[in-house]
């Protein structure tokens, strides 16, 4: 176990608690450190892939636990396994390929091959070149292997704990946050597009942006112009029972007038598209709820805006590096013209989003707008100083302070 | 290899098309865009990865004029990001000409970007897929597929590529 460092000790969270953010925790290379033992090696479950992505035994798929390599992998029996992508050996990467499929994971370095489980099968030269060289008699390929994760799927997720003691992934998730899951994931699916950007932030900032439902109507004009997510529709901010997972909603068909927005830049944009194609869309939740965005604890995301279905992750790539995955899905009966719908309506978000690109900026902006300030801290009050679901209001920063409440929790800050 | 023969008259037309495409981008003449190609055009920026893979989504889509000027109007009075220009590199198109007239052209790129008060980077690098028709003495885009080498967005994309 890692031992707190002199600068983490003087880290004095503010008395306020989760209504206040000290900036340090952003920037701080000893608090980063101790983010990959304690969050991502911690008792939480780590987004991998998707199943349809490894279908076939022998499918490989490189994944990345905070900092960590990860190979995951489906074997002869249909098993889905993860292991760290590092050498029992010299510690070289063992897979290259982004994609790959094989029926066993051999180093480059030293031909050292696992099988698909992981588990070390031979060794180049055990018994020496002629007789001369080799390992020591005693080597016993048994006792070596990559050092595997804990793996669990749900609705094709794949996810991944280093823990012992994480609980099952729908007791993790909790019942709010795997129902909604379900309704997402629940029927089969596949991979109409993906990509990703790099924010140049500390992933803990798009963290926070992911569970802010409070910036979306201002800070991304296009789509309260568009009626799509404005405050002033029915939906709230609901969170898991220990805060640290979100869903923002909202329903479209019951939109009022909110004069709070009148004359606001949020408004100004005209609501009459010249390609309005971009917003046909088809009745698919017969719950009314056309837009949610869930934040799963700690990197997942999980959204459907109107047909626009996609799942984001993001990986810290270093202190203030962060890279953002967009995986966009569709169903597995779409027709052409549905798939066409989906596809104009992912307009909406990615790194090119009408919606959501400003994200790609705003959270380096916090970045950059925090550097030579690690003592003060960000006021998070809005909708209140606790943490607890918002059933008719998103004009709430609750699931931040959701969101800081567990991450506390687990660094013991 | 040219199934039809482009004349060296139409190729110059073809080259001078593609680089006042690109500079209509990069002289902030943005608003001339959406008029490189016909009322009904498709414009897609997609990676490497996703288009050898058959994907049908990419990072931006457009289908029609009309999603183009949205675009536009967008990035003039809607989207928030930080100021910055472009420079696209283009090289020498490979040319063929369809059966139906269409002509298929390839063209590899490289796009410099330029933050305010900051350094020229390298931002993207790729081809542009085009069909282009000649209506009469004008050339259209009936459609772009722009194929990024990388499928990884530095911060994010608002003006087309």
């Amino acid at each position: 176990m890692p031992t707190a460092t002199t600068s983490n000790r003087a880290l004095r969270w503010p008395a306020e608690g989760v209504a206040r953010v000290p900036f340090r925790v952003f920037a701080d290379p000893d608090i980063y450190a101790q983010e990959q033992e304690r969050i991502f090696r911690g008792p939480v479950w780590n987004f991998l892939c998707l199943e349809i992505e490894i279908p076939k035994p022998g499918d490989i798929r490189l994944a990345a636990v905070g900092e960590t390599p990860i190979i995951v992998t489906r074997d002869e029996a249909g098993a889905v396994h993860a292991m760290v992508n590092r050498c029992a050996h010299r510690g070289a990467l063992v897979c290259l390929k982004e994609r790959d499929h094989a029926d066993a994971l051999t180093c480059p370095y030293h031909s050292w091959s696992y099988d698909l489980t992981g588990q070390l099968q031979s060794v180049a030269f055990r018994r020496g070149v002629r007789g001369k060289g080799g390992m020591p008699a005693d080597f016993d390929p048994a006792e070596h292997r990559l050092d595997p994760l804990r793996v669990e799927s749900f609705c094709g997720l794949v996810f991944g704990t280093f823990s012992p003691d994480t609980p099952p992934v729908e007791t993790y998730l909790g019942p709010m946050t795997s129902g909604l899951v379900r309704r997402a994931l629940g029927r089969p699916y596949r991979l109409l597009g993906m990509h990703s950007q790099m924010l140049h932030n500390n992933w803990k900032l798009y963290a926070e942006n992911l569970r802010d439902s409070y910036h979306a109507s201002l800070l991304h004009t296009f789509y309260t112009a568009f009626k799509i997510n404005r405050l002033d529709m029915d939906g709230g901010m609901l969170l898991s029972e220990d805060g640290r997972h979100s869903v923002s909603y909202s329903k479209r068909a019951s939109l009022q007038s909110g004069e709070e927005f009148n004359g606001m830049r949020a408004a100004q944009y005209g609501s009459d598209l010249a390609g309005p194609q971009l917003l046909e869309s088809f009745d698919e939740w017969p719950d009314g709820i056309t837009h949610a965005i869930q934040a799963i604890f700690p990197t997942l995301g999980v959204q459907f805006t109107l047909n626009s279905l996609a799942v984001r992750f993001f990986t810290p790539r270093g202190l203030d590096e962060t890279e953002l995955f967009w995986m966009y899905l569709g169903r597995e009966d779409d027709d052409p013209a549905r798939i066409e719908m989906r596809a104009l309506q992912s307009n909406l978000t990615g790194a090119a989003g009408l919606v959501s690109l400003e994200d790609g900026c705003i959270n380096e902006f916090v970045q950059r707008g925090t550097r030579g300030s690690p003592e003060a801290a960000a006021f998070v009050e809005m909708g209140g100083r606790t943490v607890g679901s918002s059933e008719n209001s998103r004009a709430t920063e609750t699931g931040v302070r959701g969101f800081w409440q567990a991450y506390r929790a687990l660094m013991g800050l | 290899m040219a199934a039809t023969p482009i004349d060296p008259e139409l190729r110059s037309r073809i080259e001078d098309f593609l680089s006042d495409g690109a500079q209509a981008i990069d002289d902030d003449e943005i608003e001339r865009w959406p008029f490189f190609f016909t009322e009904d055009g498709f414009y897609q920026i997609i990676p490497r990865a996703g288009f050898e893979a058959g994907h049908p989504l990419g990072i931006m889509t457009c289908r029609g004029r009309g999603m183009m000027q949205d675009r536009v109007a967008a990035l003039r009075g809607a989207n928030i990001y930080e100021p910055h220009t472009y420079c696209h590199v283009l090289a020498r198109p490979v040319l063929r000409r369809d059966a139906d007239g269409t002509i298929m052209a390839r063209t590899n790129f490289a796009l410099y970007r330029t933050m305010q008060g900051g350094p020229t980077e390298l931002f993207a690098a790729g081809s542009y897929r085009d069909r282009i028709l000649c209506e009469g003495e004008e050339l259209r885009l009936k459609s772009r597929r722009v194929v990024l080498e990388s499928r990884r967005v530095d911060i994010l994309i608002v003006l087309p590529i």
